[in-house]
């Protein structure tokens, strides 16, 4: 049966307008209705953290939403936060720190992790891990994904006082 | 895995919303972070989703009269940063921390947690505790029910077909009353093992969560005169089912060990 619903979303920055069957989750509708596949499919059950997006700024499970609810809604991916250079200083970090081996996670972390970095507050070891506790990393115990984190939220922290 | 098919409709007004989830197999959908993934999962195969998130009136937190009524459509998020919450009730301004991770605070809502009604949710034992009430509506009007009566079984309420949650209120914290949330966890954000939402005003009131198929209030405990009476009496009040990891034992054990953590933080002088 046919429930598909028009939908009109922004995605990184540009409109798009799908009919789109309520079922798809939004992730799946990123994927494969716009090929971009940076954010990663993982658990599909909101565990796991990969499919990490934000949504009218706020990050959320990709796969915890349909793509019918993003209707009217502001959606920013991996993509769009890269090509803006938004991330620049964590991938930096990230790479530098060694803080990703396979990289399935890394797109979801990096959301998370940039979630943190813009609320512009000075956190603790802990308060990063707390803030990146759903986004599951398998390959690298998460210390240097900490480490890369802190180093750019410390680097933030002494140019805002600059 | 993809969920199965479903309609999908998102009323602009309570009459529109009224008429939807009267429809037969219509689900109300509102974060959604609970429902979404049980779809994915396939354990439930909705024909009709009502999307309540475009309702008026039902995303405020209002301090009236010493009751603040929270708003179904509230988020996890919301309820965080609500100066009000955390002045006027605590024990939820403490237990939202615990509930899983920034993203799924970012959607899922009061209200879908309290109509869920799952025995290791936070906000289920906070009502218990603070003796909050829910209010419905429907076609009808509006419906109050206490949260001793509300909570009826596992993932059981009082929501009567035609019904949505609209609201929380709670009593506002009076001068001297006090309330602390505890909880254990394998990871920050995961299932409670166990949970504890302990309130101390005009009496005490110790409500565990993952120890029963509904919130369960520790009577005896609660009305214990000594700390050592009170964990001796956790073994009439509570029989905790075990779980994947952790036996009844343990976690009646470890309900101990949270019944003196909190039987401590309240009695210490303010």
């Amino acid at each position: 049966m046919e429930h598909a619903v028009e939908t009109t979303l922004t995605v990184n920055g540009k409109q798009v307008r799908r009919r789109i069957e309520p079922r798809m989750h939004l992730v799946d509708f990123l994927r494969e209705e716009l090929g971009l596949t940076g954010s990663h499919i993982g658990c599909e059950h909101g565990v796991c953290g990969a499919c990490t997006v934000r949504v009218n700024g706020q990050i959320v499970r990709g796969c915890l939403m349909l793509a019918v609810q993003a209707d009217g809604c502001t959606v920013e991916t991996i993509e769009g936060l890269s090509d803006s250079k938004e991330l620049a200083a964590l991938q930096k970090a990230f790479h530098e720190k060694n803080a990703l081996q396979c990289g399935f996670c890394t797109p979801g972390m990096l959301m998370a992790a940039q979630d943190l970095v813009s609320h512009g507050k000075k956190v603790s070891r802990d308060e990063i891990r707390a803030h990146i506790s759903g986004n599951y990393c398998r390959c690298t115990g998460y210390q240097a994904i900490v480490d890369a984190i802190e180093e750019v939220i410390q680097t933030e922290a002494v140019r805002g006082q600059g | 895995m993809k969920a199965p098919a479903f309609a999908y409709k998102k009323p602009r007004s309570l009459e529109e919303a009224f008429e939807l989830i009267e429809r037969p197999g219509a689900k109300v959908l509102a974060g959604g972070q609970s429902l979404i993934p049980s779809l994915n999962m396939r354990l439930s195969a909705p024909e009709l989703l009502v999307d309540i998130t475009g309702l008026p009136g039902l995303s405020e937190i209002r301090l009236d009269r010493g009751v603040v009524r929270i708003g179904a459509l509230v988020t996890h998020t919301q309820l965080q940063n609500s100066a009000e919450v955390r002045t006027h009730v605590p024990l939820l301004a403490q237990a939202v921390e615990h509930i899983a991770h920034p993203a799924i605070r970012n959607r899922g809502t009061l209200g879908g947690s309290v109509a869920l009604a799952d025995p290791a949710a936070e906000y289920p034992a906070c009502l218990l505790a603070l003796d909050a009430t829910v209010v419905l509506y429907s076609h009808s009007g509006e419906r109050l029910v206490g949260a001793g009566e509300f909570f009826r079984g596992l993932f059981e309420t009082d929501i009567k077909p035609g019904e949505i949650v609209a609201a929380v209120e709670f009593p506002a914290l009076k001068k001297d009353e006090r309330s602390v949330f505890l909880e254990l966890t394998r990871r920050h954000g995961d299932y409670a093992i166990i949970g504890l939402a302990a309130h101390w005003g005009a009496d005490r009131r110790f409500v565990y969560l993952g120890a029963g198929a509904t919130p369960v209030f520790a009577a005896r405990a609660s009305g214990a005169k000594t700390l050592a009476q009170a964990r001796n009496a956790l073994k009439e009040d509570l029989d905790p089912p075990a779980d994947l990891y952790n036996s009844s034992v343990t976690k009646r054990h470890l309900a101990g060990v949270l019944l003196e953590r909190a039987w401590n933080t309240l009695s210490k002088p303010h």
